[in-house]
């Protein structure tokens, strides 16, 4: 009798543990009861250029004059986001939603991704990163993105591409040029890797009630303008060496991304 | 009539039936799994190959296509088979400018090598991706006049049909003794996936199997380096190990173009006079180089890149300096670039007893 009170004691002590053991893990414990119901969320990447809407169906045609007037055409725009986390506002805790998504602008399919996760319904804070941290930028190890041949040099510290934009520019003259305006990992003139991700912690208060979309805007033409006002005939191949080219995209990416519309339904 | 499709129907029911109730027998053949070899740097740099759960490899199936891609029974004259422009040695490729077809007469593009072909993610097969999937891709030498030559698929069913062994042999691969052209590419295509190159001096220094010459060091490093070589945005990078991105792209070969590439498939003149980044694997082999062969050396490939650029609306905006003809690399960058591209060359593949027709 006394062995089984024992037993019983270990193992509810178990129980107990390994309870312990999953608040932990990458998603707190939140008790799933009927007053609280979760819900994944819906991430869902629109693209612009002051305005005018780009994406797979008109962003090689379309003729876009950036802050310091020329005229330009995209043929390839590729960026990075990562750590998409959802931090609730009234209990502080963070949601990792995404790890990371890799938009390509000539397939729709990558402009729309959903949570990972489920989380409570509630009022909530979010941010993400630009490319991708110190701590995940780890050369190599992230086998789709190695297969879409986003790697960034190991010469210039490797790890991913956080964007790659290339197009043409002064294409209303009889002469335009190439731009390959790539963003990753800058180095410096001592030969030091700096880390070049951006963080984004957005202000606005997204109300998850369940179904919810939420936008995330991203304004193209911001990254010639803000603070930098960027001189493609100056600066239009090769960026991923120059370092101060590499920190001029880093300050002019914090002003790119917006919240959009949030829809519950 | 009506009577035979009675009868017809009951004799299924009972091979269906029998099949169940009797497991040795030749109608209940169950093919074995295949068990495909991913080689270590695959394993650790890339997604796992793409298999359509409608045609998973089987040792029977892939058997088959075997020898269906090394059968001269699949061209119009029995002259010609797969192999004829898709030679072992030559990883899969043809050492022709233009390949020859039954008719004697060369196709209007320089044949392609076949490897690797199971990470072809997006799944767009030939120079200007005008075939989606291996399966459909493999429909289409068999009738076009300038390759196998046959005026309809239903001759070469017939052939097979009526060969000695073939019935048999589809029967153990897929379970029926009645050929048809979606079984036999199928079966063409199984074998293609086998067809796996992941052992090169490159993939064993990624490794750390074997160290590269400073030659060879200084290659990659052309290679990676934007103001240089600048070929790793298109052409795969070591973490890459397909080295091509499977997309379509103007590299600067001509002004005009007689053939329009991936815009004779999409109509969209913004696409014209691209063309499917090769593999850079396995050069050694694959020579004369690009989508009409007019390259016979990797030294004309990079001379090519370094001076020799032709301008036109939809050339790359990858390619620099194109009013000079290229970034103008040193004579010793050029030297230590196909130093390093031979480094992706792998002579287990072209050597590979399994590939060989015996
Ligand atoms: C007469 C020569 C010839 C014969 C015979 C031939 N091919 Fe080809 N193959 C070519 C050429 C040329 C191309 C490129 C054609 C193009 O892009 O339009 C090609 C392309 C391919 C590709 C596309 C590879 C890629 O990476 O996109 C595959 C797969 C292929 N062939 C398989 C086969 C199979 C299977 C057979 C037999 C059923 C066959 N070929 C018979 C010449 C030939
Ligand atoms: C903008 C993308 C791009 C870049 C950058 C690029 N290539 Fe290519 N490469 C291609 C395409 C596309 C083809 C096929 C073109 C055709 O056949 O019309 C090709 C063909 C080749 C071939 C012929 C392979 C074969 O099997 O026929 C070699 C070799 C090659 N490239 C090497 C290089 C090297 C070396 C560099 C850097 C100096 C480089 N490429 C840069 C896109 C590119």
């Amino acid at each position: 009798m006394k062995l089984i009170k024992f037993f019983a004691f270990i193992f509810i002590g178990l129980g107990v543990l390994s309870c312990a053991e999953d608040n932990d893990d990458a998603t707190p414990f939140v008790p799933t009861n009927v007053t609280t119901p979760m819900t994944s969320v819906d991430f869902k990447l629109s693209n612009d250029f002051d305005g005018t809407l780009v994406d797979n169906t008109n962003f090689t045609t379309l003729t876009l004059t950036n802050e310091n007037g020329e005229v330009l055409r995209a043929e390839r725009i590729r960026y990075l986001i990562s750590k998409l986390e959802l931090t609730s506002v009234e209990t502080g805790t963070v949601y990792k939603l995404k790890d990371y998504n890799l938009l390509d602008i000539s397939d729709e399919t990558t402009y729309n991704f959903t949570s990972d996760i489920q989380i409570p319904l509630g009022n909530y804070k979010l941010s993400m990163v630009w490319g991708f941290n110190e701590e995940d930028n780890v050369d190599g190890v992230y086998v789709d993105l190695n297969a879409a041949s986003w790697g960034w040099p190991q010469g210039l510290g490797g790890g991913y591409h956080f964007l790659q934009f290339d197009g043409k520019y002064n294409v209303d003259t009889a002469s335009p040029m190439p731009f390959n305006f790539h963003n990753g990992t800058a180095k410096n003139a001592a030969g030091e890797f700096e880390q070049n991700f951006v963080t984004f912690a957005f202000d606005t208060d997204i109300l998850i009630a369940g179904n919810t979309e939420i936008e995330l805007k991203m304004n193209i033409a911001e990254l010639f303008r803000n603070p930098n006002t960027w001189d493609l005939n100056v600066l239009d191949t090769p960026l991923m060496p120059n370092y101060t080219a590499q920190k001029m995209m880093q300050q002019n990416v914090a002003s790119v991304f917006s919240i959009g519309t949030i829809s519950n339904n | 009539m009506k009577y035979w499709f009675i009868i017809l129907s009951l004799s299924i029911l009972v091979v269906s039936c029998s099949k169940d109730e009797n497991e040795t027998s030749e109608d209940a053949y169950e093919p074995i799994p295949f068990a495909l070899q991913i080689p270590e740097v695959f394993q650790q740099k890339l997604p796992s190959p793409l298999i359509p759960v409608s045609n998973p490899l089987t040792n029977e199936g892939v058997a088959l296509g075997k020898k269906l891609f090394f059968d001269r029974i699949l061209s119009a004259n029995n002259s010609l088979a797969c192999v004829s422009c898709h030679a072992p040695q030559k990883a899969f490729s043809d050492d022709r400018v233009l390949s020859l077809g039954v008719n004697g007469q060369p196709g209007s593009r320089h044949s392609m090598p076949l490897f690797n072909l199971a990470w072809n993610l997006d799944e767009k097969f030939f120079w200007d991706g005008h075939k989606f999937s291996l399966e459909l891709q493999a429909l289409e030498p068999v009738t076009q006049a300038n390759e196998l030559g046959n005026i309809s698929w239903e001759d070469v069913e017939e052939k097979l049909q009526n060969h000695p062994e073939y019935p048999n042999l589809f029967n153990r691969a897929f379970g029926t003794a009645t050929i048809t052209k979606e079984l036999v590419v199928k079966a063409i295509a199984q074998f293609e996936r086998t067809l796996i190159s992941g052992n090169s001096k490159f993939d064993q220094f990624t490794l750390g199997q074997v160290s590269l010459s400073p030659q060879e060091q200084n290659g990659l490093d052309v290679f990676m380096d934007e103001t240089r070589g600048d070929c790793f945005h298109c052409h795969g990078n070591p973490n890459n190990p397909l080295w091509t991105d499977n997309k379509f792209h103007n590299n600067g070969l001509d002004a005009t173009f007689s053939d329009l590439g991936l815009g004779g498939v999409t109509g969209d003149s913004n696409d014209d006079g691209k063309f499917k980044s090769p593999s850079l694997r396995n050069l050694q082999y694959t020579a004369p180089y690009m989508h009409d062969g007019r390259f016979a050396t990797l030294d004309e490939v990079i001379d090519h890149y370094s001076e020799g650029l032709v301008n036109s609306p939809t050339i790359d905006p990858l390619m620099k300096k194109v009013d000079q003809g290229g970034v103008q690399l040193s004579a010793q960058d050029r030297a230590d670039l196909k130093a390093f591209l031979l480094t992706l060359s792998d002579p287990e593949f072209v050597n590979n007893p399994a590939f060989q027709n015996q």
